[in-house]
């Protein structure tokens, strides 16, 4: 398994929409056998700036987080690290990160991740269309008074 | 010394209860939920989130549900709530030019590589009532075209490249996060900025506004303003893999001020930053005019003793929650302190009349 698709299917899995994410899971209806590493626990991540988007790192603010860790059999762990408070959701990122190293991966794959990489594009296009219908080209006029 | 009281609970009971009746209103009326708060009134949500200093729109607009749309109630509710959450870590610093923009303007440049795109704005509307929103239900769809999504550089890095502004780079000193250690002035600009971003945007917009009519002679341009999502990137501790954890929506804005040049420095732009949570431009551009104006120092600009100029004075008193706090607790029972001050007033008085009556 490689870091680099792990990152991005956990990094889909974090910021999917709780309830999008949490109906395609009901609807696989799957029954995983899970033991718990850390229950779900709700907490925070200092955001960090940048002075004038380039110089030195300063705190913004913070970011509501879900994370859990659970084990399918003693081999292969899950980490389910969310935006917001969804403690289901958090598990069920947990359980898709797990079953992503399994025999199920292609099932996870092709019924969760593609569907909230596809959700995600989708939402991206729909605000990148809106923004550029409102782009503007202003134009300075000449005043009369220097003829 | 303040003293306590004891006693009231029934009074004090009864008012909750009351409270709790009036914040339901009229009960003929549907009962607002929390999407529709958080869906319709973004712009309150937004800003409970900035100054609560925790991006988390459901929590931010059940705050405002509770407090009766009292903002600054609803931030401290925030703030509450944010202190009882174990810290996991801090992110990555986030990169503000990969923002998949909603907005994105410049007042100092017409022609910019990735153009000016006004997005949803007040601006340019006529502030007149709209009577149709009483009505229900009707509103306009948003229109559409087709675009190239590439990555909108910073306008201010154009200047960067002729050398007519100040660089921002970064120094390697590290900054005390202001929520976990005490403020010892002066700060650095890292430890102001913090302070700033969750200030209060009416005090920020009086400050800002202060230096534009000529309190700290500091002319500002807005360089640039955008409005939109950044990822923010995590390491996850177990596996080492740092990972996109949250889209949060950042309003930025980077001013642009002339500067004539000092002993140390010829004359080039100089720049104000702003950075935020939410949609909330009004307190973005306040924050980097404010910003500007404390950082003569490292000009070696004329301090000319104003507010905007001092950071003591502004970094002490832009906390809303801080402020409100001080100021709402006068209207607690004050009985023991207050007797003691009547007493000395009777004492000093009747010193006084035995004075006269003497002469």
């Amino acid at each position: 398994m490689k870091n680099e698709s792990r990152k991005q299917w956990l990094s889909y899995l974090a910021t999917a929409d709780e309830n999008y994410l949490i109906s395609l899971w009901d609807n696989l209806n799957m029954k995983i056998e899970y033991n718990w590493l850390r229950e779900p626990e709700i907490g925070s991540v200092m955001v960090q700036g940048k002075v004038g988007a380039t110089g030195d790192n300063f705190n913004v603010g913070e970011i509501t987080i879900t994370r859990c860790s659970l084990n399918l059999d003693k081999k292969i762990q899950g980490h389910g690290y969310v935006q917001g408070r969804n403690k289901y959701k958090s598990k069920i990122a947990a359980l898709c990160d797990a079953l992503m190293q399994t025999e199920k991966k292609e099932i996870i794959k092709r019924n969760i991740i593609d569907k909230l990489i596809k959700y995600k594009n989708n939402k991206r296009n729909e605000i990148l269309s809106k923004t550029e219908a409102t782009k503007v080209d202003f134009f300075t006029l000449v005043r009369g008074e220097d003829k | 010394m303040y003293v306590s009281v004891k006693g009231g609970e029934k009074a004090i009971n009864n008012a909750h209860s009351w409270l709790s009746e009036i914040r339901r209103g009229d009960v003929n009326i549907a009962e607002l939920n929390i999407k529709q708060i958080s869906e319709q009134l973004t712009l309150s949500v937004d800003r409970v989130m900035s100054e609560g200093s925790l991006y988390d729109k459901d929590l931010s607009a059940l705050a405002i549900k509770q407090s009766r749309g009292d903002l600054i109630e609803a931030i401290f509710l925030m703030r509450a709530y944010r202190t009882t959450l174990p810290r996991i870590g801090s992110s990555k610093p986030i990169e503000t030019s990969k923002m998949l923009c909603l907005r994105r303007i410049s007042a100092t440049f017409k022609d910019i590589p990735g153009k000016q795109k006004l997005g949803p704005t007040f601006d340019y509307t006529h502030r007149l009532l709209d009577f149709k929103l009483l009505a229900d239900g009707e509103y306009e769809k948003a229109k559409i075209e087709k675009y190239d999504d590439k990555e909108i550089p910073h306008v201010l890095s154009f200047l960067n490249k002729e050398g007519l502004i100040q660089k921002e780079i970064p120094s390697g000193r590290t900054s005390k996060d202001i929520t976990r250690n005490p403020i010892n002035f002066p700060l650095t600009r890292s430890e102001r900025l913090q302070s700033l971003s969750r200030g209060d945007e009416g005090f920020l917009l009086g400050l800002a506004y202060s230096t534009q009519r000529g309190y700290a002679r500091n002319h500002a341009f807005v360089g640039e303003l955008r409005t939109g999502y950044v990822e923010v990137q995590f390491e996850i501790p177990e596996l080492g893999i740092e990972i996109n954890i949250a889209d949060v929506m950042f309003t930025e804005c980077e001013s642009v001020n002339q500067f004539k040049g000092s002993k140390k420095i010829p004359a080039q732009f100089t720049r104000g930053y702003g950075l935020v949570f939410g949609q909330l431009e009004r307190k973005a551009i306040s924050m980097a005019l404010v910003d500007r104006s404390m950082r003569w120092r490292e000009f070696g600009e004329e301090y000319l003793g104003v507010a905007a100029q001092d950071e003591e004075f502004v970094i002490s008193h832009c906390d809303n929650i801080q402020a409100t706090g001080f100021l709402e607790h006068i209207k607690l029972p004050h009985y023991v302190d207050f007797q003691a001050e009547l007493d000395l007033v009777r004492k000093i008085r009747e010193e006084y009349k035995k004075n006269e009556q003497r002469t």
